[in-house]
C-alpha cells in the first residue's frame, strides 16, 4: 500500500531516512562512549582520548561514503569504462571508443558548440551582471530590481526552455505571430530603420568588442612585458592562452562586423529561429544567460559593496568621472570575484544539458557535450563512447578543479 | 582542600615549544594572576589547566589526582573567556543553566543555583534576555555567573576585562575582588595584561616570559624584590631604570660607581669575587629625586618633559647606546629642556643585578 | 557618493531608465508564460500574449437567422428580426455585410444591398433584415462584426493541468512525485553534511586539511561522470530505477556543496563559545546539537534552498535514476519535456504546466531570498 501512494512513501522516507541518519549518529556515539571506550574505571582518561580520536570518523563516515561512492569512484570507473567495450563483456579496447568518437561529426559539432557556449555565456552573463550590479547599487528600488533580475535563478532549465520556446515561436506568415521575436522581426521591412538596428548597431557593437579586446590585451601586454622576468611558467602559459583567445575574439568580431553587410536578411518572413544553423546556438544560450545573469549580479554587487568607500571618494576628489571610477577603481578591485563568477558560470555551462535537451535535443547543429553523452548513453546504448565523452567533460573541468583546490589549500594555511 | 599543582608541564605545537618545565603549586583560596608579555603562553597555560589544550609534557594534579587526560568538564573547573563566549541563542537564564542541565541536575536545583548566582551578580532582572540585549559589563557578569553556578573547585579567567572600557573595567575589577572575598575557599587563576589588575587582585603573581616562569610571588614582593631584570622592568610603570655600574666594594653593603661619576652604596650583600665586576643598578623612576652637589646617583640632560600635574615625568638624553633614563617626580616642576640634572635615590630602594640579569638578593 | 556636490541628475535618470529597461527585459519572458497560462487555446493562437493585456479589436462572422423559418411579412416584402449574439454580447465597433469591406458601417446604420435589400444592426446586436421574397431565402445573411474585446482570462488551464486533465495533461501526479523526490533529498543531505562539516571544522584529526581540499575538488566534478557507473551500481545491487536511487543520488551530489558551505560557516563560529561548552561539560554530540546547529541556522537554510531548487528543477538525475519504463514516477520537468515533444503547439497546456512547476520554487525564492544570497556568497566568494 505504501508504494502505491507516493506522498505516503515520501513521508515515510523522510521520517525513516532522517531518523536513520540521526539514529546512526546518536547510537554510534553512544556505543563509542559507553561500550567501546567507557569513560570509567582505571583507563577513563585514556579511553576518553581514544574515543575522541575515533569520533570525527563516525561523524564523517556517511558523508565520506556518499562522496566516495557517488563522486570519487565514478570518476575512475568512467575512465575505466571509456577504455572498455560493453558489448565485448568489458574487454579492454584501449582508445577505440575515443577514436570512434573522434570520427563522429556530431562530436566535433558538440565540442565546437560547447566552446562557443564557454566563451559567450560566461562573458555576457558576467558583464550584464556587473552592469546590473553597478546600476542598481545606489538606486532606491535597487533591491527590488535585483530581486527581479535574480528571479530566473529559481526557474528550472526546463521551465526556462518552455518560456523561451514561446518567445521563439513561429506561425505561418498570414497569421498573427505569438512569439515575440517573430513579432518584432516582422516589424522590420528593410527600410532605414531596419538597416540602423540590424546592421549599423551590430557593426558598432562588434567593433567595440574588438576594440575592447585589443585595448585590454595591450594593457596586459604592457604590464606583462615590464615584469616578464620572474613569472612562473604557469602564468606565462595563462597569458599565452589569453592572448590567443583575445586574437580570436578580435578576428571573429571584425569578421562579424563586416559579414553583417553581406547577408541577405529575409525581411517579412517569419523565422524558425531554432533551426537556423549556428545562430540557433545563441538562441539557446540566451536561456542560460537569462538565468545566470542574476547570479553574477548578486555576487558582484556584494563585491562592489565591499570596495572601501574611501578609494572611490579619493578618485572623485582626483576628478575621475563615473566611468573612470567604474573601470579604473572599482573593476580592478573586484577582479578576484569576477574570476570566481566567471569560473562558476563556466562550470554550469560545461554541464548544460536540460536546455538543449528540451529545446532542440541537439538537432540543427546545436549539440553540446552533455547532451551528446546522454544521447550515446540512452539512445544509442553505447556506454563506451558515452563514458569517453564524459571524460572529455571532466578534462575540460579539470583546470578549474586544480585551481580551486590550489586556492583552498592556500587559504587553509 | 583543593590544591592545584603543575609539575614540569610543557607544551609544544609540533616542534615549536611554547612552554617548558612549568612548576607551580596553587593552594586553595588563592587568586593567582598570570602576567607576561603578549605571546608568552599565559592563555596556553590556562587552557591546559582547563583541559582545552593537550599537555605535552609533565603532569597536572588537581587535589592530588593527575588530570592530564580528563576532559574539561570533569576537572571541576569553570572558565570565563575574554569574549564572554555567551551562547547567543540562549537567554541569560539558559546560559547559566546549560552546564547544570548537561550534568543532569534536577530542575529545582538548577533554578536555585541560577537565581542565587544572578542575585549575587545583580542579574536577576535580565534572566529572560538574550545576550545581544545586554551591555558589555552585563555580559561579563553573565559569563562569571555561568562559572559560579557550577560551583567549581577552580575558576579560570582569561583576560576577562579586556573587552570593557576603562571605567567599566575598574568597576568590574572591584566586583571580582568582592566576589573573591565572598567565596574565600575558591581558587582562582586569572590571566591579564594589565598590571593594575594583577597588583590589586592577586594573592600571588606568576610572571611568565619566554616559555618559562620568571618569578612567583605576592604583588609587592615582585615590586620590591624582583628576581631578575625582566621582572624588574615588567612590574611597575614606567619601567625600572637599569644603569651600567661597577662594584667597588663588597660585603654586607655593596658600593658601585657609574661611568658618569655617580655612585651608591646599597644594603645588598655581595661576595669578594664580585669585586670589580660589571653589574646593573636598578632604580625605579618614582624613587628618583633631584639633588645638588657631588653626591648623586646619575646625571643627565633632560630631553622630554611630561607634566601630568600629579607627577612630572622626565626623559633624559641617553648616553651612547644605553636606554633612556626616566624619572618620575611628584608634583609640578619648572624644568627646561636640555637642563643638566643630578638625581639620587634612597639606598634601600636600589636593586642590583649581575650581568646575567639575576638579582643579587636571590643569588644561590 | 550620494551626497557628492554637483552630481549630475541626468546621469541618475539614465541609470533609472536603464535599470527599468533591464528589469522589464528580464521579467518579460516569465510574464509571457504567466499570462499565456490564463488564456484559452484560441486566444493564444489568435494573438501574442502581450495583446491579451489590452482590449483588442476582434473580427467575427455571424449569420442571421434562417430566413425560411423566421421571416415575417412586412409591407410588401419580408423581414427577419433577431440578435446576432447568442450568448455573450460584444462591444460592436463597426460591421459590414461583405468580406471585402467588413467595417463599412457603424452600429445603428443601415446597409443597403443589391435590389433594395437592407440590414440594420444596432449596438446591442439586434438587427432587422428586410428584403423581397427571393432575397430573404436560402441561408441567413453573413454579418461581419468588428468588436472591442476586453482582456479575458480563464482558470480552465489550471483546472485541466491540476485536476481534470487526463494522461499527460494532468500534472498532479508528477507534482507529488516531484515533492516525494525533493523533500527527502533536501533534508537527508543536510543531516549528514552537518555532522561532517562539524567534524571538519571543530574536531582535530589527522588528514583534515586533505579532506577539505578533496571536497573542494569534488565540488566541480560534473554529474555526467557519475551517471554510467552509478546506474550500473543501482541496477547491480537491485535498487534499480526509483525513488531510493534518486534520493541517494541527490543526497550524494549535493554533499560537496553542503559540506563546503556548512564547514565554512561553522569554522567561522567563535571558538570561545565552543570551548566554553566543553568546559560546561557538553560532549561533542551535545555541542553539535545544542550549540552548533542553532547557530548555523542561516547556513543550513542557505543550503536547504539550494538543494531544494536543484532537486526540484532537476531533469537529468530524474531521467537516469528515477523514471523507469512505466513512467509512473515521472517528475514535472520530465513531463514538461515530454509535453514539449508531443503537444508542442498547445501553448495553453505547456505554459500552465511550466508555470505550475516553477511556481513553488519561485515562492521559495521570494520568501527565502536572503538566505539564498547568503549561501551564494559563502559558496563562491571564498
Ligand atoms: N594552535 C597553535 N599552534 C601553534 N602555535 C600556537 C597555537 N596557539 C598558540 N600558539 C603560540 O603559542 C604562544 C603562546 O600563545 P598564548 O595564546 O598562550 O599567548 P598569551 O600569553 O595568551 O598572549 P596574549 O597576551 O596575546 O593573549 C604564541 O607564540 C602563539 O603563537
Ligand atoms: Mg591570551
Amino acid at each position: 500500500m505504501l508504494s502505491e501512494n507516493p506522498a505516503l512513501l515520501g513521508l515515510a522516507t523522510i521520517i525513516l531516512g532522517v531518523g536513520a541518519c540521526l539514529g546512526y549518529f546518536f547510537l554510534s556515539n553512544l556505543v563509542l562512549d559507553k561500550v567501546v571506550f567507557p569513560a570509567r574505571g582505571k583507563h577513563a582518561g585514556r579511553n576518553i582520548n581514544r574515543a575522541n580520536m575515533v569520533r570525527p570518523w563516525l561523524f564523517l563516515f556517511p558523508a565520506l561514503f556518499a562522496l566516495g561512492l557517488y563522486l570519487a569512484y565514478p570518476v575512475f570507473e568512467t575512465l575505466r569504462l571509456s577504455l572498455t567495450d560493453r558489448s565485448l563483456g568489458g574487454a579492454f579496447v584501449g582508445f577505440d571508443n575515443y577514436r570512434q568518437m573522434m570520427n563522429e561529426a556530431k562530436f566535433w559539432e558538440a565540442l565546437r558548440n560547447n566552446m562557443l557556449w564557454l566563451i559567450v555565456v560566461p562573458a555576457i552573463s558576467t558583464s550584464f551582471g556587473l552592469l546590473a550590479a553597478q546600476l542598481t547599487d545606489r538606486l532606491r528600488w535597487g533591491n527590488l530590481a535585483k530581486s527581479l533580475i535574480f528571479m530566473p535563478m529559481a526557474i528550472s532549465f526546463v521551465g526556462a526552455s518552455v518560456i523561451f520556446k514561446l518567445i521563439y515561436d513561429t506561425r505561418p506568415a498570414d497569421q498573427n505571430q505569438i512569439g515575440v521575436l517573430n513579432a518584432i522581426w516582422l516589424k522590420f521591412d528593410g527600410g532605414a530603420g531596419s538597416i540602423f538596428v540590424l546592421q549599423i548597431l551590430p557593426t558598432v557593437f562588434f567593433l567595440a568588442v574588438a576594440g575592447l579586446a585589443v585595448f585590454s590585451g595591450w594593457g596586459m601586454f604592457r604590464d606583462g612585458s615590464a615584469s616578464l622576468r620572474g613569472r612562473s611558467l604557469w602564468q606565462m602559459s595563462l597569458r599565452v592562452c589569453a592572448a590567443v583567445l583575445g586574437l580570436w575574439l578580435v578576428w571573429a568580431s571584425i569578421s562579424a562586423a563586416v559579414g553583417i553587410w553581406f547577408v541577405e536578411l529575409p525581411y517579412g518572413e517569419p523565422q524558425t529561429w531554432l533551426t537556423i544553423p549556428f545562430w540557433n546556438n545563441f538562441f539557446l544560450m540566451a536561456v542560460l544567460i537569462w538565468i545566470q545573469t542574476g547570479f553574477a549580479m548578486v555576487i558582484l554587487s556584494a563585491a562592489l559593496r565591499g570596495i572601501p568607500e574611501e578609494t572611490v571618494e579619493a578618485a572623485i576628489v582626483d576628478g575621475a568621472n563615473p566611468f573612470q571610477i567604474f573601470f579604473k577603481i572599482k573593476v580592478p578591485q573586484i577582479m578576484g570575484t569576477i574570476v570566481v563568477v566567471w569560473t562558476t558560470i563556466t562550470l554550469t555551462v560545461l554541464k548544460v544539458f536540460d536546455i538543449v535537451f528540451a529545446m532542440t535535443n541537439g538537432q540543427w547543429e546545436t549539440q553540446v557535450l552533455a547532451n551528446y553523452m546522454y544521447d550515446k548513453l540512452f539512445r544509442s546504448n553505447d556506454w563506451g563512447v558515452g563514458s569517453a565523452s564524459a571524460i572529455v567533460i571532466m578534462l575540460l573541468v579539470t583546470p578549474i578543479l586544480v585551481w580551486n583546490v590550489h586556492n583552498a589549500r592556500k587559504e587553509m594555511r | 582542600m583543593t590544591s592545584l599543582s603543575l609539575k614540569g608541564v610543557s607544551k609544544a605545537y609540533g616542534s615549536m615549544e611554547v612552554l617548558r618545565d612549568i612548576d607551580l603549586d596553587i593552594e586553595q583560596g588563592e587568586l593567582v594572576v598570570f602576567v607576561g608579555p603578549s605571546g608568552c603562553g599565559k592563555s596556553t597555560l590556562l587552557r591546559m589547566i582547563a583541559g582545552l589544550e593537550k599537555i605535552t609534557g609533565g603532569t597536572l594534579d588537581i587535589d592530588n589526582v593527575v588530570v592530564n587526560d580528563l576532559p574539561p568538564a570533569q576537572r571541576g573547573i569553570a572558565m570565563v573567556f575574554q569574549s564572554y563566549a555567551l551562547y547567543p541563542h540562549m537567554t541569560v537564564y539558559d546560559n547559566m543553566a546549560f552546564s547544570l542541565k548537561l550534568a543532569g541536575k534536577s530542575r529545582q536545583e538548577i533554578d536555585t543555583a541560577v537565581r542565587s548566582a544572578a542575585d549575587m551578580l545583580q542579574l536577576s532582572q535580565y534572566l529572560d534576555r538574550l545576550p545581544k540585549a545586554l551591555s558589555g559589563g552585563q555580559r561579563q557578569r553573565v559569563a562569571i555567573g555561568r562559572a559560579i553556578v557550577r560551583d567549581p573547585k577552580v575558576f579560570l579567567f582569561d583576560e576577562p576585562l579586556s573587552n570593557l572600557d576603562a571605567a567599566l573595567r575598574v568597576a568590574t575589577r572591584i566586583e571580582i575582588a568582592q566576589l573573591k572575598e565572598s567565596m574565600p575557599d575558591s581558587t582562582m587563576i586569572y590571566v591579564t595584561h594589565d598590571q593594575v589588575e594583577a597588583m590589586t587582585l592577586a594573592t600571588r603573581i606568576v610572571v611568565l616570559h619566554g616559555g618559562g616562569i620568571e618569578q612567583v610571588g605576592a604583588p609587592l614582593e615582585l615590586y620590591e624584590r624582583p628576581a631578575n631584570t625582566f621582572v624588574a622592568q615588567f612590574i611597575g610603570s614606567p619601567a625600572m631604570n637599569l644603569i651600567e655600574a661597577k662594584v667597588t666594594e663588597t660585603g654586607p653593603r655593596t658600593s658601585v660607581i657609574m661611568a658618569d661619576g655617580g655612585h651608591a652604596t646599597l644594603p645588598i650583600p655581595t661576595r669578594a669575587e664580585d669585586q670589580g665586576n660589571a653589574v646593573k643598578l636598578g632604580v625605579r623612576p618614582e624613587d628618583l629625586s633631584l639633588v645638588e652637589g657631588d653626591d648623586f646617583l646619575v646625571s643627565a640632560d633632560v630631553e622630554i618633559i611630561e607634566a601630568l600635574g600629579e607627577t612630572t615625568v622626565l626623559y633624559f638624553k641617553p648616553k651612547s647606546d644605553a636606554p633612556a633614563l626616566i624619572a618620575k617626580l611628584p608634583g609640578i616642576h619648572q624644568i627646561q629642556r636640555g637642563t643638566h640634572l643630578k638625581l639620587i635615590a634612597a639606598p634601600e630602594k636600589l636593586h642590583l643585578f649581575d650581568e646575567n640579569g639575576v638579582s643579587f638578593l636571590y643569588r644561590s | 557618493m550620494a551626497g557628492v556636490a554637483g552630481k549630475k541628475s541626468s546621469l541618475t535618470w539614465a541609470v533609472q531608465i536603464s535599470v527599468a529597461l533591464l528589469v522589464l527585459l528580464w521579467l518579460f519572458p516569465t510574464v509571457g508564460l504567466f499570462v499565456s497560462s490564463f488564456r484559452t487555446a484560441d486566444q493564444i493562437s489568435a494573438s501574442g500574449w502581450w495583446a491579451a493585456l489590452f482590449s483588442s479589436e476582434q473580427s467575427e462572422v455571424f449569420r442571421t437567422l434562417d430566413p425560411d423559418e423566421h421571416r415575417v411579412l412586412d409591407g410588401n416584402g419580408f423581414r427577419v428580426d433577431g440578435t446576432i449574439f447568442a450568448d455573450t454580447p460584444l462591444n460592436i465597433q463597426a460591421w459590414g455585410v461583405s468580406s471585402r469591406d467588413i467595417a463599412a458601417y457603424q452600429p445603428g446604420e443601415t446597409a443597403e444591398m443589391k435590389g433594395g435589400e437592407t440590414l440594420t444592426l444596432r449596438r446591442d446586436g439586434s438587427y432587422t433584415w428586410r428584403g423581397s421574397d427571393e432575397q430573404l431565402a436560402g441561408r441567413g445573411q453573413r454579418v461581419f462584426v468588428t468588436a472591442q474585446v476586453p482582456p479575458e482570462f480563464t482558470l480552465d488551464n489550471y483546472a485541466t493541468i491540476l485536476f481534470s486533465g487526463s494522461g499527460q495533461d494532468n500534472m498532479a501526479k508528477a507534482f507529488f512525485n516531484t515533492l516525494t523526490v525533493t523533500i527527502p533529498a533536501t533534508i537527508i543531505p543536510i543531516v549528514i553534511a552537518a555532522f561532517a562539516a562539524y567534524a571538519l571544522a571543530w574536531m582535530e584529526f589527522p588528514g583534515r586539511a586533505l579532506l577539505i581540499a578533496a571536497i573542494v575538488g569534488l565540488l566541480v566534478v560534473p554529474l555526467q561522470l557519475a551517471l554510467i557507473p552509478l546506474l550500473r551500481l543501482h541496477l547491480g545491487i537491485g535498487i534499480g530505477k526509483g525513488y531510493i536511487g534518486a534520493w541517494l543520488a541527490h543526497t550524494a551530489f549535493g554533499m560537496p556543496l553542503a559540506v563546503y558551505l556548512l564547514r565554512n560557516y561553522m569554522a567561522g563560529l567563535p571558538r570561545d563559545i565552543i570551548e566554553n561548552a566543553k568546559v560546561d561539560g557538553a560532549t561533542d554530540f551535545q555541542i553539535f546539537t545544542r550549540i552548533i546547529i542553532p547557530l548555523s541556522f542561516p547556513a543550513l537554510a542557505s543550503f536547504a534552498i539550494f538543494q531544494f531548487l536543484w532537486t526540484w528543477n532537476d531533469l537529468l538525475v530524474a531521467k537516469v535514476f528515477l523514471i523507469d519504463a512505466t513512467g509512473s514516477t515521472t517528475v514535472m520537468t520530465n513531463q514538461i519535456v515530454e509535453l514539449l515533444g508531443t503537444r508542442g503547439g498547445n501553448w495553453e497546456i505547456l505554459a500552465t504546466a511550466a508555470f505550475v512547476s516553477i511556481a513553488v520554487p519561485l515562492g521559495v525564492f521570494f520568501v527565502m531570498q536572503r538566505y539564498l544570497v547568503r549561501g551564494l556568497l559563502a559558496g563562491s566568494v571564498k
